[in-house]
């Protein structure tokens, strides 16, 4: 038993051990990733779902997903491109090749360094006619990127429904972004008033006697960093970097 | 085959390590406020319990006495990890609502105690066993303290309702405060002073006691 306690010794049993622990612990990961990439493909689905306020709880998130038309959009022109191909389409990855994306400056509001020049969005139709959408966004809040998706009634400014999926705030303060409650204040406000961004967090409640109050949301007690990163990723991303000509082009019938 | 029977039950009632030691309080505050979340919980700490007393046990004779907390760390950890990566796979809705619990397994004094405790002393079976019921202990505070917390905190019951709430047209008002982690503690303490009231050899001796005056006031000054 002494000579368990020699140098050599105790490296011997710390590296045998790492390397048995690494090797235990990465092919457990490999060997899982297939699961875990498909529920989380199945997670993003039900959050766009959620987001519009479709999302029907029990039923097969697939099979609910197919009234979801889903196109890409060049923020730039502001219209549906078909440059790049749907299948396999990784906004995170365009958002990093400096060739289909953008470097911000003074106007990264949202905290995201670079902006992707394609977007996936999510249509829902009826009739013949685009009755939602649903718009990836994302930004920083206190501690993290949130990302997440705003749905738009077929007006195009008013707000069917907003869902972060994933983000690292403070549970309970900033971690409240997921409360139904506070997801709840959303649907009916508008995003734009006169053909500016004006939607925001405000300090206090928000009712009828509020000025401007289809634009204005309570914000989260508590978590006034992460209120402003939302406020502020809505800012860019509906303005005009954003989604700001598309949506404009949606109305008028020209995307 | 007497022992391993008590090392197995001894933790859940007998020697619970909530109850008794006072251990791994943090994670029984955050996770016990439904119980469909408690149960996978109190599943991976059970797991991770008993494996992680058996390879400590399994390697007992070969750690370094100098290293063999980091040892233990990089074992339970592992395990941990493994955990959370099957969670994400077979269990996604619950993991997200886990979150960094899965992961604060790791730091559970539980787990950590049992290996140092009881799995360095002791052969690989009976590590494991001991592990099984200390798990088993933790997860029976666990569990009876996330049914008063549904039940009376939402009205419910593995998310099915019992007690209709009032916001849907029943007759029942929730409890807000049993949503909120504080109210474990006082779950905790109910369990605890319930749990010594009927085994009352539980009860600690008192460290010192005050011994009477022997002088009267008058005297003193």
């Amino acid at each position: 038993m002494a000579n368990n306690d020699s140098i050599q010794r105790t490296l011997l049993v710390a590296v045998t051990l790492c390397i048995v622990c690494a090797l235990f612990v990465s092919s457990a990961a490999v060997m899982l990733k297939p699961a875990q990439v498909i529920n989380k493909a199945l997670d993003r689905k039900a959050n766009i779902l959620a987001a519009a306020g479709l999302l029907v709880p029990g039923e097969s998130i697939e099979e609910q997903f197919k009234q979801v038309t889903t196109k890409i959009v060049d923020l730039n022109t502001g219209k549906f491109s078909d440059e790049i191909a749907l299948k396999g389409f990784e906004q995170a990855k365009v958002a990093k090749d400096s060739a289909t994306s953008i470097a911000l400056g003074e106007e990264d509001m949202a905290k995201i360094r670079r902006r992707e020049n394609y977007a996936m969005v999510y249509l829902i139709e009826k009739n013949g006619q685009y009755d939602k959408v649903i718009l990836p966004v994302r930004g920083y809040g206190l501690w993290s990127t949130l990302y997440g998706f705003v749905a738009l009634e077929s007006d195009f400014n008013t707000v069917a429904g907003l869902g972060f999926y994933e983000h690292g705030e403070t549970p309970g303060l900033g971690g409240e972004v997921d409360n139904p409650k506070w997801k709840a204040m959303w649907p009916g406000k508008e995003i734009y008033d006169d053909g500016d961004v004006a939607i925001e967090l405000v300090k206090g409640n928000v009712d009828s006697s509020t000025p401007n109050a289809e634009n204005k949301v309570d914000a989260l007690s508590g978590a006034t960093l992460t209120s402003r990163g939302v406020s502020n990723l809505l800012r860019f991303w509906m303005g005009e970097l954003g989604y700001k000509s598309f949506l404009s082009n949606l109305r008028s019938g020209e995307a | 085959m007497s022992t391993m029977k008590e090392a197995l039950t001894s933790p859940i009632l007998q020697n619970n390590p909530i109850a008794l030691q006072i251990l791994g309080i943090c994670s029984a505050l955050a996770v016990t406020s439904s119980l469909k979340v408690t149960l996978v919980m109190c599943i991976s700490v059970i797991l991770v319990t008993g494996c992680s007393s058996f390879a400590v046990s399994l390697i007992r004779n070969q750690i370094p006495s100098s290293i063999r907390i980091i040892v233990q760390m990089v074992i339970i950890a592992s395990l941990v990890i493994v955990v959370d990566q099957l969670l994400k796979a077979y269990a996604f809705a619950i993991s997200k609502q886990l979150s960094v619990f899965v992961g604060l397994i790791i730091t559970n004094c539980i787990v950590m105690g049992r290996a140092e405790g009881f799995a360095m002393k002791n052969p690989p079976l009976a590590s494991f066993v001991d592990g099984i019921g200390n798990g088993l202990g933790y997860s029976v505070v666990l569990i009876s303290i996330a049914v008063v917390r549904e039940l009376f905190g939402s009205g419910k019951l593995f998310g099915f309702e019992v007690l209709p709430l009032i916001t849907d047209g029943g007759w029942y008002v929730p409890n807000g405060l049993l949503l909120l982690p504080p109210s474990a503690f006082f779950l905790i303490g109910i369990f605890i002073w319930v749990l010594r009231s009927v085994k009352t050899d539980q009860v600690e001796k008192e460290e010192f006691k005050i011994t009477k005056n022997t002088r009267s006031v008058k005297e003193a000054f």
